[in-house]
């Protein structure tokens, strides 16, 4: 960029009237430090020439699968909140790009995002979420609803639209802990920005197929935390056994998922001591059953 | 009217209607205790505050006419947001943040036709107290470093004056609350106003919270403070200390502590 952010012209977009969206502000007083707004640009007008063509080029545009990718997130209700477990694994083409990623992160004190796709672009999106929750409620003096997060993550996705039919897909999964209805919830997108509600748990991201499957049969409603949390390492490790570009645990290395679970007490990331220990749990029962779990052939109560 | 103004009379005309603008309102005080910054400010209402946040470990505290530092406040955590959004959350500091809002304020007062009729400080809370940093920008866009504490208002200078007979570095925060108390109130020879937990806004920007330092002290919490600060100010008051003794130190660090803020603090 280069440019320090002191000119008249952002002073004056500082000092005028405006909402308290952040990203409604950079519009304005700084635009081109909004995402996207360098991909956006006609090749021959970008500063940046080189970035510019290569996006944009048409025919080979699939640029996206040469990239670092974020993989498989699991999101579950409890009976007090919500978790959200990622592996750590991003994948480009076939290669595994990091081992140690990590894709889930605090939103705010009640909420958190976790990021499937191209990483690069999942990592801006998110920095920009977390300063717009957080700017709303410095300008506002109150925390946004879940609903009106979850609304304007949805405006973000949709601002990627662009980026998103060259290939450029990066698609979030979103949980907070409802103040107002006093329990977890769970939204999921489209790249088209697209917001869906989404019941009990879901999975996004490469793994998700599988990760979907092992939740259907382990998961039942109002589970304390210690089952919530087993039941999403069972999903990953299941995600991770048939999907190449997921990471299960890596024993070797100390590298286990991350695990944030929020409750009425807020945001609470597990440390690595914590998600170790329910890890080697889940690894250590494999040993003995590779498949895992074996779910009840017939008991009418399970739900599905 | 073409009669010549000398620009002496121009600046001097322009400080003094700033000057009985900001006179107008009342008082405040920020002032460094053990465990991070105080702000203290006499404010009947709730919801339309003096003393906000503006970034992780930076605040701002204001007098003068409402919706001039309000505009200010808004445009203080625009700049600070966008500054760490472009660069890095730790690449926010009060020093620029002040060179900034002294740019604004200076241009406006020698530019407008209208001075703004406020004074803000902007404090950063340091890694330990040394590393405390404090800000006072007037209405004409000087800006002073402060140590210690900083008073804002028309009767800064009397405010002040008490203050620096209190204040000691180190003060816990019940014994901070309580000089503060005892600098706003002496405002007119002696006097003292009754002051209680709903007319006072007080705030802290306290060392040792993850990611936001910034926390409001109301309801409950601010009665129980009071009432320690309070009883410390009076016995002290009686005994009219010449020596500047500090307010009771007998309750230093007795629940000077809040409740943990939640969320593990990873800064995103």
């Amino acid at each position: 960029m280069g440019t320090d952010y002191l000119g008249g012209q952002f002073t004056a977009a500082c000092l005028s009237v405006g909402t308290s969206s952040f990203a409604d502000f950079l519009a304005r007083g700084a635009p081109d430090l909004l995402p996207g707004a360098r991909a956006g640009k006609a090749p021959a007008a970008g500063p940046d020439g080189l970035s510019g063509a290569a996006v944009q080029a048409p025919g080979s545009g699939q640029l996206g699968p040469d990239l670092p990718h974020g993989t498989t997130i699991i999101a579950v209700e409890f009976d007090s909140g919500v978790i959200m477990v990622g592996d750590r694994r991003s994948t480009a083409g076939s290669m595994i790009a990091q081992r140690d990623i990590e894709k889930v992160f605090r939103s705010d004190d009640f909420s958190c995002v976790g990021i499937s796709g191209v990483a690069g672009i999942g990592l801006e999106l998110v920095r920009l979420f977390q300063l717009e929750l957080e700017h709303y409620e410095k300008l506002e003096g109150r925390t946004l609803s879940l609903d009106g997060k979850a609304n304007r993550l949805a405006s973000f996705v949709r601002g990627n639209i662009g980026g998103a039919m060259q290939g450029l897909v990066v698609v979030p999964l979103f949980a907070g802990f409802d103040e107002e209805a006093g329990k977890g919830r769970i939204f999921s997108y489209d790249v088209a920005g697209g917001r869906y509600e989404e019941r009990k748990f879901h999975a996004i991201g490469s793994g998700s197929v599988f990760a979907r499957g092992s939740l259907k049969k382990l998961y039942t409603e109002g589970m304390p935390t210690d089952d919530a949390i087993t039941v999403c390492m069972q999903a990953l490790y299941d995600a991770a056994d048939d999907d190449s570009a997921t990471g299960g645990p890596d024993l070797t290395r100390n590298i286990y998922p991350v695990v944030a679970v929020i409750t009425a007490d807020g945001f609470r990331r597990l440390t690595d001591e914590e998600a170790a220990t329910y890890s080697q749990a889940v690894v250590e029962e494999r040993l003995s059953s590779p498949g895992g779990p074996i779910a009840p052939l017939r008991q009418s109560q399970q739900n599905g | 009217m073409p009669f010549y103004v000398s620009p002496e009379q121009q600046m001097k005309d322009k400080a003094d209607y700033a000057r009985k603008g900001i006179a107008r309102g009342r008082n405040s005080v920020v002032l460094q205790y053990d465990e991070g910054i105080l702000f203290v400010a006499p404010n009947p209402s709730s919801a339309l505050h003096k003393v906000s946040e503006i970034y992780d470990r930076i605040a701002f505290a204001a007098v003068g006419r409402y919706n001039e530092y309000e505009n200010l406040r808004v445009a203080g955590v625009r700049f600070a947001d966008t500054r760490g959004y472009q660069y890095a959350r730790e690449d926010v500091t009060a020093r620029g943040l002040a060179n900034w809002y002294a740019q604004i304020l200076g241009s406006i007062f020698t530019e407008s036709n209208k001075p703004y009729e406020v004074e803000i400080v902007v404090a950063e809370l340091g890694e330990t107290a040394a590393g405390d940093q404090m800000y006072r920008i007037t209405f004409d866009g000087s800006v002073a470093d402060e140590h210690g504490f900083v008073a804002m208002g028309g009767q800064a200078d009397q405010v002040a004056g008490v203050l620096k007979e209190r204040y000691e570095p180190g003060l816990s925060m019940e014994a901070a609350l309580g000089a503060a108390i005892a600098a706003l109130s002496s405002q007119g020879n002696g006097e003292r106003s009754q002051i209680n937990g709903s007319q006072l806004e007080v705030a802290v920007l306290m060392r040792g919270r993850a990611h936001r330092a910034f926390r409001r002290i109301t309801g409950a919490r601010l009665e129980e403070l009071l009432t320690v600060a309070t009883a410390g100010t009076g016995k002290d008051r009686a005994a009219e200390p010449a020596d500047g003794s500090p307010a009771d130190n007998g309750s230093a660090g007795g629940g000077a502590e809040g409740e943990p803020p939640p969320g593990d603090g990873t800064a995103p």
